[in-house]
């Protein structure tokens, strides 16, 4: 029985996507098959990350309301063999989704994969709480600011009370995922630090990623970054936070806030 | 008093951590609670309808809170002429 990951957030664009992309291919290139599933219905954009959107033929609403079967809907990643993508549909309103459609398709996936990763649209609402509903684990995506930081809050509460393990009395595993983070910033006292995310929130860290222009670089290509570019600093803390996901104990390091050759030094040290 | 806006500036990190403190303590305590905000419209709401035929858009239920305590502020508006809600309502 594979393992069902939400990514979620709350707020929209910190980085759910190419966070649920990265962490995606980082699992799948040990060689674990991988399911990503995009729950953003109406506003897809996993596949374009992916740099799959013009294999797109079926989607998720297709399988639920039957029009094509899940193998049909599946895209197998041309890069990583293990690694598929189920997108989301672009046209459907979000009613397209029911509970229990939702509920059949990742059973299905659970049997066939390792991991199963859902990409959470942004909100609280359905389409969000259907992406965590039958989730086992939760990766909860945080820029270090104020607004995602309540928001990450909300979600949080959302998890403890409205997913299936939770109302089976059960615990949901909760990881947090700092991305965006500058550590120049962070040391002038103009951005919450971790210790401050991590004492608010009080969900264990799962890693941290550096703001990076190779991460949006990454999305122009449509590759996740941990395929193109696996020795960037962003890529190589994705790929530690999916060590760190499979249950590996891995320290994390804190990125230093003077860039250049003593920050590759300890990034190294550290991957 | 220049050199400290310099030093405050510098250091909104404190005051982002503190502020979230607070407010997450405060919604944190009101999560497992249903919306009491909600709940008053409503049933301010049913009372009204039992006399008046207003619009749910006409009645406005918002909560200040306050450190020590908090205000509930009710704004209902009754239209004069009951035709002109109605023909909105419908």
């Amino acid at each position: 029985m594979g393992k069902v990951v939400v990514v979620t957030s709350g707020k929209g664009g910190v980085g759910k996507t190419t966070s649920t992309a990265a962490l995606g291919a980082a699992v799948a290139k040990t060689g674990k098959k991988v399911a990503l599933v995009d729950f953003d219905v109406g506003l897809r954009n996993l596949d374009l990350i992916m740099g799959a959107e013009r294999r797109v033929v079926f989607d998720l609403v297709n399988v639920i309301q039957g029009t094509a079967k899940l193998s049909q809907a599946l895209i197998r990643d041309k890069r990583v063999e293990t690694l598929f993508l189920l997108p989301a549909s672009q046209t459907r309103d979000k009613d397209a989704l029911t509970e229990e459609g939702v509920g059949e398709v990742i059973d299905k996936l659970r049997s066939v994969f390792d991991y199963v990763f859902c990409d959470s649209p942004a909100g609280i609402e359905r389409g969000a709480q259907l992406a965590m509903r039958f989730a086992d684990e939760a990766v909860i995506v945080t820029n270090p600011e104020v607004s995602s930081v309540r928001d990450s809050d909300r979600i949080i509460g959302l998890l403890d009370a409205r997913t299936m393990k939770a109302e089976q009395g059960e615990h949901i595993a909760k990881h947090v995922l700092v991305t965006r983070y500058d550590a120049a910033r962070a040391a002038r006292g103009e951005m919450l630090s971790i210790d401050d995310v991590l004492e608010i929130l009080s969900v264990p860290l799962l890693g941290i990623i550096p703001e990076s222009q190779d991460v949006l670089r990454a999305s122009n290509l449509g590759s996740p970054v941990t395929l193109s570019e696996p020795l960037n600093s962003a890529a190589r803390a994705y790929l530690d936070a999916a060590r760190r996901l499979e249950g590996e104990e891995l320290p994390v390091i804190v990125p230093f806030e003077r860039k250049g050759f003593l920050d590759r030094l300890l990034g190294r040290r550290a991957a | 008093m220049n050199l400290l806006d310099i030093f405050k500036r510098r250091s909104s990190a404190p005051v982002a951590r503190e502020r979230l403190q607070v407010l997450l303590a405060y919604e944190r305590r009101n999560r497992s609670q249903p919306d009491l905000v909600s709940i008053l419209r409503e049933e301010i709401m049913a009372v009204i309808a039992k006399h008046v035929q207003i619009d749910q858009d006409y009645l406005q239920v918002s909560m200040d809170r306050g450190e020590t305590m908090s205000t509930l502020e009710i704004d209902i508006q009754i239209p004069n002429k009951s035709a002109v809600p109605m023909a909105m309502a419908g």
